[in-house]
């Protein structure tokens, strides 16, 4: 019987991610300066204000995106609901992350996005890794974040971005291609340079579809923060994973139903401001 | 020197453009070259001149390449082969730096679906070109909102283009290539997306503009009879080539070929154009009861004419009087005309069909009235209004 040698796929990658490790060193530490600075001085605030104060913010604010009661109740006495079941350090530190997270993943998404669009290199290299990534169960992100970051919030984050960068490249990239070519012609044939015409036309008519990459990026960083307990997170899907480890059935659902609330109100809420902004 | 000049002008569609080039040199048809080598022929050996002050309209059948050709002229598509000159100077050498000046100094652009931003008012959509111009907030403003008053849209300024009708859309297309005070028009189906009667409001409003503001045009239509109402002369293209250039009675009358015929024999001129398409305003009018012969003479050497039709206090035709008979009257010191007033005239309604009234006009040596059903004076039409008719504005 012949044998086949077994490919060392997994070695490969161990041996990449130790050579990164050793040799980007000095960007993952920043990374995890820069986030630890933000993470720490957001979950403060959110932490100072008393919660009463922030559930009334949290709602008005509701209000005044959406102006729909039936949103603006949930917030208030969803949040009311999580303070009571005393997790609300926990969906702070939750709320926390998903914040920055998904700042970043704007952040690297947008721009890449609008560089897709404009450049087909570009766009060539990012769809077959966007393909990949959105396969990929999540789990498998938590492992690439360890040696970088070692067990903590800042290996969450970096998974989380990782997890919920995919659609807010994609539609961004979608925006802009989507512009009718009339009207890009149009924009040549008025002598705009390509930089006008992304920030005059092509930028204004891909908000919408922008907006949307940006809901479905919040949704997924949320539900990544949550897996991300497992390397140290914290937070409502800490209080899960705990729960999970001690068999504690109750508790675990408190913090499930804290979970689903946190969703539920960013979900309502985003997809408000989202079609108002379609309906301009 | 010609205002734009296009000469041996080929774009073909597809990756390798150099084999399909020399194929359609060498004659092979664009479908040939589809089947075998798999690249479009948009543009196959196109020459032709734009005068200044010329409204030439390029016509032929969906797919003629008329797009094509057009956006060739300012480069939105890159022609293959041959030269375009603008004033002189050769477009197809410019960089991109030099094109974009082109554009904005020389080429307004008209779209057959209007491509207003939606985002922005009405005024910053006409503003938009002498805004990538770099012409300051106020003076662009200023200027165009006196593109949209030269359209008629004033007091739309801060509206959305979605809550404006169609034409009124397109108006708004015209007024932003207006601003930027561009010498050459390209308006490519400019009216197409417009219904009937708005449509030809807009080819009238064009043709006016027009006599105020000498602008070079070249428009593209697939529809003859707009062609004949607005081109000074016309390009028809088949499948990329032009195979005839000439004013619409050039067209008209000596097709090229058996397409152009076939082109032309859609447009029953005789059965369309009616005797209120035609007809001018009458120069000079005599009144049956105050005029004599020495007023009546004098209307006429004032208007250049030598008969004079004549009404009575209601507009009613009474009659028509000839020079010479009111020079006879007057020397023999009548202080009438009813002597001499010729009662039997030819008159036609304002619905007659133009062969009829050429077939009246060949042996009348006055020119015919138009009136309506009681008999009062809508117009004259004389044989040059009629040719002229057939010749500029043709079909209305
Ligand atoms: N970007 C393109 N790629 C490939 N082929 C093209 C492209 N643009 C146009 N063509 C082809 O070139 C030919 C001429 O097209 P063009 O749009 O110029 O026609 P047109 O006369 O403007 O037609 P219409 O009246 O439908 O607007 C057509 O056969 C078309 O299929
Ligand atoms: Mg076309």
């Amino acid at each position: 019987m012949i044998e086949i040698p077994r490919i060392p796929l997994g070695q490969g990658i161990e041996a990449l991610i130790e050579w990164l490790v050793d040799h980007f060193a000095f960007a993952t530490k920043a990374f995890s300066k820069v986030m630890e600075t933000g993470l720490t001085a957001l979950q403060s605030a959110l932490q100072f204000m008393p919660p009463w104060l922030f559930i009334i913010i949290a709602a008005a604010l509701t209000w005044w995106l959406t102006r729909k009661r039936g949103v603006t109740l949930l917030t208030l006495f969803g949040l009311a609901l999580v303070w009571n079941m005393e997790l609300w350090a926990a969906t702070t530190s939750t709320i926390a992350l998903v914040i920055i997270s998904t700042l970043v993943a704007i952040l690297i998404g947008v721009p890449v996005g609008i560089l897709a669009a404009m450049y087909k290199p570009v766009d060539k290299t990012v769809t077959p890794i966007l393909d990949v990534m959105q396969t990929m169960p999540a789990f498998v992100y938590l492992i690439p974040a360890i040696p970088f970051f070692g067990l903590g919030k800042v290996a969450a984050i970096f998974s989380t971005v990782v997890f919920a960068v995919p659609p807010a490249i994609r539609l961004t990239s979608l925006g802009i291609k989507q512009v009718p070519r009339e009207l890009v012609e149009c924009a040549e044939a008025f002598g705009s340079n390509r930089w006008q015409r992304l920030i005059k036309l092509e930028l204004p008519l891909a908000t919408p579809t922008i907006m949307a990459g940006v809901n479905q990026t919040v949704m997924l960083a949320l539900s990544m923060v949550v897996i991300a307990a497992m390397i140290g997170a914290k937070g409502l899907g800490g209080e899960v994973w705990k729960a999970i480890q001690r068999l504690e059935m109750g508790n675990g659902f408190e913090a499930g139903i804290g979970i689903v609330i946190v969703a539920m109100i960013l979900d309502r809420v985003l997809q408000k401001v989202g079609s108002r902004k379609n309906g301009k | 020197m010609a205002k734009i000049e296009v000469e041996n002008l080929y774009k073909i569609f597809g990756p390798h453009p150099k084999r399909a080039l020399e194929a359609v040199r060498k004659g092979a048809t664009k479908a040939e070259v589809m089947d075998k080598l798999k690249h479009g022929v948009g543009v196959n050996n196109a020459s032709f001149q734009v005068e200044e002050g010329e409204i030439v309209v390029v016509m032929g059948l969906s797919g003629s390449g008329k797009s094509t050709l057009v956006r060739c002229i300012n480069r939105l598509i890159e022609p293959t082969a041959g030269s375009v000159h603008i004033d002189g100077q050769d477009v197809t050498k410019l960089d991109d730096k030099g094109l974009r000046e082109l554009r904005l100094s020389k080429l307004g652009m008209v779209f057959q679906n209007f491509a207003l931003f939606p985002h922005r008012t009405v005024v910053d959509n006409a503003a938009y070109g002498l805004e990538i111009k770099g012409v300051d907030q106020a003076t662009r403003r200023q200027k165009a909102l006196e593109s949209l008053e030269l359209v008629g849209l004033t007091g739309w300024e801060d509206s959305l283009p979605g809550q404006l009708s169609g034409g009124m859309q397109q108006r708004v297309g015209l007024a932003r290539a207006l601003a930027l005070d561009a010498d050459i028009l390209l308006m490519d189906e400019a009216f197409s997306a417009l219904d009937p009667l708005i449509r030809s409001d807009m080819q009238d409003e064009l043709i006016n503009l027009q006599e105020q503001m000498h602008k070079t045009i070249l428009f593209i239509s697939h529809d003859l009879d707009e062609a004949i109402k607005l081109g000074d002369r016309i390009v028809l293209m088949k499948d990329g080539a032009i195979v005839q250039i000439g004013t619409a009675e050039d067209i008209l009358t000596h097709p090229a070929n058996d397409y152009v015929e076939r082109f032309v024999e859609n447009v029953d001129i005789t059965k369309v154009l009616t005797a209120d398409s035609v007809m001018k305003k009458a120069k000079a009018l005599g009144y049956i009861n105050s005029d004599g012969p020495r007023a009546s003479l004098r209307k006429m050497k004032i208007a250049g004419i030598s008969s004079l039709f004549v009404i009575d206090k209601g507009h009613q035709l009474k009659g028509i009087v000839y020079a010479e008979d009111c020079s006879e009257a007057a020397s023999r010191g009548e202080r009438d005309i009813k002597s001499i007033l010729k009662t039997d005239l030819k008159t036609v309604q304002a619905d007659t069909p133009a062969m009829d009234i050429i077939n009246l006009l060949h042996d009348l040596p006055y020119p015919l009235a138009v009136v309506d059903d009681m008999n009062r004076i809508k117009g004259v039409i004389n044989r040059g209004a009629l040719l002229g008719a057939i010749a500029e504005r043709g079909v209305n």
